[in-house]
């Protein structure tokens, strides 16, 4: 049988020399095919003496086995280096760029009107809006800012002129987004004048906003965000706790020191305005303007028809431009208007 | 309102550094804007006298002076002054002195000479700009003294950011009163006593208007010395709130301007004739006021006249014929009470404000006008000589400003201001503050005094009681407060999601003013007739914006300038138009896009941006509504690609690419295509309804059909859908064919049909009906052959 145990080890080696699978299909023939040795030797069986037969049978068949084996095998290993080629074959850069469309973002205001919202709805404020062209009454008069009030000139207005070119009565771009709390409180009167008892009016009120105003740190055009909270048991301290939560929250720091003084507007008594200092980075140890607030007037309650005796508010108006200012370190107002991508990206 | 820091320490001077009682000053609400020293550091500046001077031996320019700085000692030194007299006091340096800019003087010798130190401009000790000489100090000037004090340059000059209610402190003796309130130190005010009278001349006053002038001080002062100069220290007090010298007369009526608070005014006695009065003014009389602006008064003025002119613009400013000037002997000196009310917005009106309206219309202490005219007639005494005379005084005390207490409960303080305090401290707050009250129960009735024009409710002085005890030592609680949910709909989708769409398919926000160029509203809304500003800053912010595209062309611009090449806008704001007499304001959303269609990257052509890669994203954007489209011409866009926006039957804006001849007129190398849409259209939603899914799958057959090229595709799915049963679930176009195999003007549409029975599984033969069916209405209707 030593001839058998040769033939296993000629029929592997040859296999292993054979990279061509078509090759190797012709290689299988000279073996196992009608005239391939293994066939050969069990046609030769026949001859044998019948006592020998059986374990020559055997022995041919586990030839036979291994033969097979050894094919199977190397069919196996050809085929997953053909694999293995297609797959080299197949390898991207996978450090070239990804396509599809390119980010866009958000302006940096809207993501700061945005924070804001966020932080005021958390405790509870809803959205308001109003006219930017706005009634006198409303932008003054219902403020407790009558006609020829000098708290008038603190405001340089846009007026405008109706069709025959004259300076159109009793209308003005808003110049604060106050106005917005005189029309809310008016429309919270009127929805719940029938009920017992009046709930509490809860707003902020983003908007754009108007002065004849034009140089580094102004423009004609700017944001404001009015709040307003009015309620039974609503006071200054309150004013000073929800500011001074907001403000933490807004610039994620408690590093941060705020201080209240007192102002004046003609809608809010007492007044106060609203400074921050940051405890570190290059605005570190300043003063910073960054809102007016006060407890509503109460002529601004009884123009409303809330009984200012039984209710008390706040009221409060930041600028969103000087926020997202001091929150993303931009030193010019003026780059929030002028549109230029390589600016508004840095935002996204 | 400007002031020195040493003047207000002549009335009120309390243990606290210049830093200490600026912060008091803007924590009690009197905001101190700027704090400025009156001049540098330097040392060793003393005053010296020329005692006399010869030339330098070696030098034409120099002088060798001989200085007398103290007890009889002379000193040499060397001075290239022009101005350097024998006899002159000057500002002189010493050996060791370090003048601003850490210039050192040392003894040292000028071209062979010795020069013991160096005489002084005023440039040179940093306190003004004039280098053109010695700084001249007046002939009393004590020699040896040092500088500093001298001339008191240790001073720091306030600037006061006052809000308009405060006029009070509009003054030098109101800002001391209210830092004596707030440090709780004495203060003392200059003593007002009646000069003593030594002349018959007395002129009649008159109250005409009384509500607008209730009281009227004049007095006729004989004889005063016009060019006499402006004592030094009444000048620099002057200068050092801001207020040039310009006459001894004019420096007295600005000094107690300041002093007091008291606008005053100093007529010409020899311009007037007859009584002078406060009255209207008459309709068509024009007044030349010292600005040399002519104005002409309306009815509603308030002006000083005499029997036979108008004088002056009452509490504004007086007339140019009736001022004193360096020749006037005699005066006539007013002192009065105008209302607010009638001062305010006057200067306004006539483009101009004077120190007296600003403090007019604010509110003048009523209590002060004839004290105030015996201080000034005091220092006209003292400075400019003359006798005078008697003060005439016309008063109508019912129109004088009222004064009513107001109640002050202490519960009520607890209310606003979240803190309660014990009637002691009220009490003491109220006596700092000068504000006399009486009690009843726990509450007290305090009366306003003449000075302060703000005090006027119960939050007034819960105000004040909030500033004396310091707003920062009030508490600040985290909020409490009702806990409610907030209404969530799903009728609409907030902004922010909108926002957030159009930042995923690339759209980067803009924010643009809303006043625009004229010709932008001409050019891309055919709107010759906007909403014009009536004081613009600028002409190209000179109208209300109706469309936001002006401004996205504007930003395109913009940023190909700065070699953008791809660009995608969008924009969320007001437009404004006029409809019937009101104003319509609606939030639009604009977009723009231009450049490829995608980022360029390295796999090969990009594309253009097109119309329909716009629509898309308009589409993708109001998902699930479905838009309809049609053929639009509107001003700003290509006439074959533009096309109105609809939902639900509702127009809702429009979508198209720019006109070539805007893409030419605003140098755009390419046409951008833009959308503009209602806001509200983007933001409405709608709850979704769940509808049952059919077991059985569904099916399709493809029809393509030759059309018409001007057919739209709109139309022909009108007429499929009006054919198709109600089985046809869906109709897809899924190919669009011009060219070879169809004839010329024509194009073939082919469409993918889906159909889908819920009851059953859809047969061949039924499926071959529906085909035949809408092919033979689109036969009929639109001419549509089957395409082979």
């Amino acid at each position: 049988m030593q001839n058998l145990d040769d033939l296993i080890t000629a029929a592997e080696s040859a296999f292993a020399a054979i990279h061509d699978p078509n090759v190797l299909e012709q290689e299988k023939a000279r073996y196992l095919g009608k005239s391939g040795q293994i066939t050969e030797w069990l046609k030769g069986l026949a001859k044998l003496p019948p006592e020998e037969r059986k374990s020559a049978g055997a022995a041919i068949n586990r030839a036979k086995a291994a033969v097979e084996a050894a094919l199977t095998a190397r069919r196996e290993a050809l085929k997953e280096a053909a694999l293995n080629m297609r797959l080299a074959e197949e390898a991207l850069d996978v450090t070239l760029p990804g396509r599809g469309e390119a980010q866009g973002g958000l302006h940096p205001v809207t993501r700061t009107l945005e924070r804001i919202e966020t932080l005021f709805r958390s405790i509870g404020f809803t959205v308001a809006d109003g006219p930017e062209i706005e009634e006198d009454f409303f932008n003054f008069t219902a403020l407790n800012t009558p006609e020829d009030h000098p708290a008038r000139s603190m405001h340089d207005t846009f007026y405008l002129l109706d069709e025959n070119g004259k300076v159109a009565e009793n209308v003005l771009l808003r110049t604060h987004t106050s106005p917005i709390q005189a029309r809310y409180m008016q429309a919270h009167v009127a929805k719940y004048k029938d009920c017992e008892t009046m709930p509490e009016i809860r707003i902020i009120a983003p908007g754009r906003v108007y002065r004849v105003d034009s140089d580094a740190t102004h423009s004609p055009m700017f944001h404001q965000v009015e709040g307003l909270w009015v309620g039974e048991t609503v006071s200054f301290a309150d004013l000073k706790g929800v500011i001074a939560d907001f403000l933490r929250r807004f610039f994620e720091t408690d590093d941060l020191k705020v201080r209240f003084r007192p102002s004046f507007f003609p809608f809010t008594e007492p007044s106060a305005e609203i400074d921050v200092a940051f405890m570190k980075g290059a605005l570190e140890g300043r003063w910073l303007e960054i809102a007016g607030c006060g407890m509503v007037h109460p002529n601004v309650l009884k123009h409303a028809g809330i009984d200012a005796e039984k209710y008390t508010g706040f009221a409060f108006g930041f600028g969103p431009d000087r926020l997202t200012m001091l929150r993303y370190g931009v030193n010019d107002l003026r780059l929030f208007f002028e549109g230029d991508l390589r600016f508004l990206r840095q935002f996204v | 309102m400007q002031f020195s820091e040493s003047w207000l320490r002549t009335f009120v001077n309390p243990a606290l550094s210049s830093e200490a009682l600026s912060d008091h000053l803007t924590m009690a609400g009197l905001e101190v804007e700027a704090m400025e020293r009156v001049a540098p550091a330097f040392s060793h500046v003393v005053v010296a006298e020329i005692v006399s001077l010869a030339k330098h031996p070696d030098a034409d320019r120099l002088n060798v002076c001989q200085v007398r700085v103290d007890d009889g000692v002379l000193r040499q030194i060397v001075c290239g002054a022009p101005n350097a007299t024998a006899g002159m006091k000057v500002p002189c340096a010493l050996p060791g002195a370090e003048l601003p800019g850490g210039f050192r003087i040392e003894a040292t010798r000028l071209r062979g000479v010795e020069s013991g130190g160096m005489l002084c401009s005023a440039k040179e000790l940093g306190i003004a700009e004039d280098a053109s000489g010695l700084l001249p100090l007046s002939a009393d000037a004590p020699v040896g003294e040092n500088i500093r004090r001298y001339l008191d340059l240790d001073d720091r000059l306030f600037t006061l950011k006052l809000t308009p209610n405060r006029a009070d402190c509009l003054s030098l003796s109101g800002i001391a009163r209210e830092v004596a309130a707030l440090a709780e130190t004495p203060v003392t005010f200059p003593a007002c006593v009646p000069v003593p009278v030594s002349s018959a001349a007395r002129r009649a006053v008159r109250l005409e208007a009384p509500a607008a002038c209730p009281r009227y001080c004049g007095r006729i002062v004989e004889g005063v010395d016009a060019q006499a100069p402006t004592p030094e220290w009444l000048r620099r007090r002057l200068e050092r709130s801001g207020i040039r010298s310009i006459s001894a007369l004019v420096d007295v009526s600005n000094y107690v301007l300041l002093e007091l608070g008291q606008p005053l005014h100093v007529f010409d006695n020899a311009c007037l004739s007859g009584a002078v009065r406060a009255r209207m003014a008459r309709a068509g009389e024009k007044l030349e006021l010292l600005n040399e602006q002519t104005v002409a008064l309306t009815e509603d003025v308030l002006v000083i006249a005499d029997d036979a002119n108008v004088l002056a613009m009452a509490g504004v400013m007086g007339g140019a014929a009736s001022g004193v000037t360096l020749a006037t002997r005699d005066i006539f000196i007013e002192s009065a009470f105008f209302s607010p009310r009638a001062i305010a917005g006057r200067a306004r009106r006539y483009n101009f404000s004077s120190d007296a309206s600003h403090r007019y219309e604010r509110g003048v202490d009523f209590a002060n006008t004839r004290q105030a005219l015996e201080r000034a007639t005091q220092l006209v005494l003292e400075i400019c000589g003359g006798k005078a005379g008697e003060i005439t005084e016309a008063s109508s005390a019912a129109d004088l400003p009222l004064r009513s207490p107001v109640r002050l409960r202490p519960r009520r303080i607890a209310r606003v201001l979240g803190m309660s305090f014990r009637e002691a401290e009220i009490t003491s707050f109220l006596n700092r503050l000068q504000l006399p009250f009486t009690r009843e129960s726990t509450d007290f009735w305090v009366t306003p005094p003449s000075f302060r024009f703000d005090l006027e409710i119960e939050e007034d002085l819960i105000e004040e009681i909030a500033r004396v005890h310091g707003y920062e030592n009030l508490p600040a609680p985290e909020p409490t407060g009702k806990l409610a949910m907030l209404a969530s709909s799903e009728d609409v989708r907030p902004e922010a999601i909108v926002r957030r769409q159009l930042a995923d398919r690339g759209f980067q926000e803009v924010i643009n003013f809303a006043f625009v160029e004229e010709t932008w509203e001409a050019d891309f809304a055919a709107n010759s007739a906007p909403i014009r500003l009536a004081n613009p800053i600028a002409s190209p912010l000179a109208v209300m914006r109706s469309t936001l595209i002006g401004g996205l062309v504007a930003n395109l611009a913009t940023n190909l300038n700065r070699k953008q090449g791809r660009v995608r806008l969008f924009e969320l704001g007001r437009c404004f138009t006029r409809a019937s007499g009101h104003y319509v304001q609606p939030w639009r959303l604009a977009a723009l896009a231009y450049g490829t269609a995608a980022p360029e990257t390295w796999s090969g052509a990009s594309r253009k941006v097109d119309f329909f890669d716009l629509k898309g994203d308009l589409e993708t954007l109001l998902a699930p509504a479905v838009l309809s489209f049609a053929p639009l011409q509107h001003p700003a866009l290509h006439p074959g690609r533009a096309a109105s926006v609809s939902r639900e039957g509702r127009e809702i804006g429009w979508i198209g690419e720019l006109h070539p001849k805007w893409t030419q007129k605003y140098d755009l190398p390419a046409a951008p295509v833009l959308f503009e849409i209602d806001l509200e259209a983007a933001t409405a939603a709608r709850l979704p309804a769940y509808a049952e899914v059919s077991r059985f799958q569904p099916a399709s057959r493809d029809l393509a059909v030759v059309v018409d090229q001007k057919t739209t595709l709109e139309a022909v799915l009108a007429v499929m859908r009006a054919a198709a049963p109600t089985l046809v679930s869906d109709l897809q176009l899924f190919d669009l064919y011009q060219g070879a195999g169809i004839p010329a003007g024509k194009k073939s549409l082919a469409f993918r049909i889906v159909m889908q029975d819920t009851a059953r599984t859809l047969l061949d033969v039924d499926m071959d009906e529906v085909v035949a069916q809408i092919l033979s209405h689109l036969t009929e209707k639109l001419g549509a052959q089957r395409r082979a």
